[in-house]
């Protein structure tokens, strides 16, 4: 449940990038997403005719507040969200630079404390760090999306065991992989490690077929979400042979006898 | 044949020039109250770079334009265009060349020796072409002049009307959006460029087209937004960071001239001819008026006097 919502496709898709809106609208049907996320900051009151256009797609729009380098900016941006879109779900994101687009920690406890108490329904993108994870809880944040990796960077999990012990360490708190998945086989191991869902967008956007692309990451999402539901093997040092070794004759014992 | 065209940018002009060749009588009519947004335009005949993210129907269209223009205003730059990336983004280059056609890979200084030491190889679109967006529409009207079109601000709108405002027509054309687009013009003496540059750059890509006497055009950025209030301190810094990193001599370019325009885009960003409740509409242009306004243009003709001049 995110927010009181309950979401069939655990997919969701950014939607800058595109090589026109026409084509993103195939894409978010392609992929069977019911979440999209959408940038403000730089478009403002003036993308109307974009924003029109995304939400004949029927999707939940989950604006959010992408380009804001401070806590300030980013509050504004979110008022200015729920007032356009009509929602209160923002995905907060204040980035600590420009170049690494790494997160701010310290301005994203601030920005999430002011939004929560405010009534925002707030998807913090975050590290995987998980002090940092309970401020944001400690503030209100009720979902959790750790990055896979940078950005745009497409390297997948580059921290597995992080997220793996962020997932043990909230296991009552939705969490979403969001940024730096590059292939659907990521997106699949994300939801394996028991992620709730994973956000993505330039691997899907920057495609040479965005469609295409866009249907393979939903059916890698939806079989990473049947496989942990099913319930996975434990993983093994050695083979597990499935013939009993006992009574075998023991050749290196006997060797050089 | 008697057709009136509304609105005198790069559709306006191509529609009213083509059909003024194959006899029709044709009035522009244009207020002139807002600056056309192909004088913004780089003036890039690149179809194969387009192929990028534009769909095919656009690289093979756009392939017939550069003969177009020759044939009409005079020699155009065919030097073709080279495509850079900074080394840290050279996975750029790679999706580049995976996306695009008619291009060779080649080494940047070779084809311009400026660019000496910077960057360690490039794509090289040789079959592509430039021009001054701002000469090439002055030339074709001086063509359509020529021809007996006439030009006034305001009238009656007589005969067959094609409508070709661009982003003004949205009352009429309801599916139409805008995507801004920031521009600069700079003097830089110090930088010699032949030929139309791109930088990839995973959030700033950006291109420089020479126009000549040490002038070159920098763009352009592209933002969902009807906004066409003056160009932004992000963009200027963006377009400026993206020239300085494919020449550090443009720090010291003189900034000339930054504009801000509405490029008019239908949903699939493709340019059409519409026709509708007895009009044509030519528009979203999008970022591609120059590489397809002659061919809807002529297909335009087509429609309304295809007859005629067979018959001729």
């Amino acid at each position: 449940m995110f927010y009181g919502v309950e979401l069939e496709s655990r997919l969701m898709l950014g939607t800058a990038q595109y090589p026109s809106p026409a084509v993103l609208q195939q894409a978010i049907q392609a992929s069977g997403t019911e979440v999209i996320t959408v940038s403000l900051r730089r478009e403002g009151q003036g993308g109307a005719g974009f924003r029109d256009l995304i939400a004949a797609s029927g999707c939940r729009i989950l604006p959010n507040t992408a380009g804001c380098h401070t806590a300030a900016e980013a509050v504004t941006t979110a008022q200015m969200a729920r007032e356009v879109f009509q929602t209160n779900w923002i995905k907060l994101e204040v980035i600590g630079h420009a170049d690494t687009l790494q997160p701010d920690p310290f301005a994203l406890v601030e920005a999430a404390r002011v939004l929560c108490a405010d009534g925002f329904e707030v998807f913090p993108y975050t590290t995987e760090d998980l002090i940092l994870g309970e401020k944001l809880v400690e503030a209100g944040c009720q979902v959790l999306m750790p990055w896979g990796a940078p950005i745009g960077s497409g390297q997948g999990l580059r921290n597995i065991d992080g997220l793996r012990a962020m997932r043990a360490h909230f296991p009552d708190i939705p969490l979403v992989v969001d940024a730096g998945i590059g292939a659907p086989s990521q997106a699949a191991q994300a939801m394996e490690l028991g992620y709730d869902a994973v956000l993505l967008n330039t691997a899907v956007a920057k495609a040479l077929d965005p469609v295409a692309m866009a249907a393979a990451f939903g059916q890698a999402v939806r079989a990473g979400q049947m496989a942990a539901q099913a319930g996975l093997m434990p993983r093994r040092d050695m083979a597990a042979a499935s013939t009993p070794i006992f009574g075998m004759a023991d050749f290196s014992a006997s060797e050089g006898m | 044949m008697i057709c009136t065209v509304l609105g005198a940018g790069v559709a306006g002009l191509c529609a009213a020039t083509v059909l003024a060749e194959r006899g029709a009588e044709v009035r522009v009519i244009d207020p002139g109250l807002a600056q056309p947004a192909s004088m913004l335009a780089g003036g890039m005949i690149a179809p194969f770079c387009e192929g990028e993210s534009a769909p095919d129907l656009v690289v093979q269209i756009g392939q017939t334009a550069a003969d177009w223009w020759q044939d009409r205003i005079g020699p155009i730059t065919r030097r073709g265009t080279l495509v850079i990336a900074p080394s840290r983004d050279q996975v750029e280059l790679d999706r580049f060349a995976r996306a695009t056609s008619g291009h060779v890979w080649s080494r940047p200084a070779e084809l311009e020796p400026a660019l000496e030491g910077r960057f360690a190889r490039g794509l090289f679109f040789g079959a592509e072409a430039h021009m001054d967006p701002r000469a090439a529409l002055r030339l074709l009207r001086t063509r359509a002049d020529g021809l007996g079109v006439t030009f006034a601000t305001d009238g009656d709108e007589v005969g067959q009307v094609i409508d070709c405002r661009g982003w003004a027509a949205r009352d009429h054309l309801p599916d139409l959006r805008a995507v801004r687009g920031e521009m600069l013009l700079v003097d830089a003496p110090d930088v010699t460029l032949s030929r139309t540059l791109r930088l990839l750059h995973p959030r700033f890509p950006c291109y420089i087209v020479p126009r000549g006497e040490g002038r070159y055009m920098i763009g352009a950025t592209m933002v969902e937004s009807a906004d066409s209030g003056p160009v932004t301190a992000r963009a200027v810094m963006e377009l400026l960071s993206a020239a300085y990193t494919v020449h550090p001599a443009f720090a010291e370019a003189r900034v000339i001239e930054v504009s801000a325009g509405l490029r008019p885009a239908f949903a699939d960003n493709i340019p059409v001819l519409r026709q509708l409740d007895g009009r044509f509409y030519l528009n979203g242009m999008y970022r591609h008026g120059f590489l397809m306004a002659p061919h809807l243009a002529e297909q335009l003709a087509d429609t309304l006097m295809g007859g005629l001049q067979n018959a001729g």
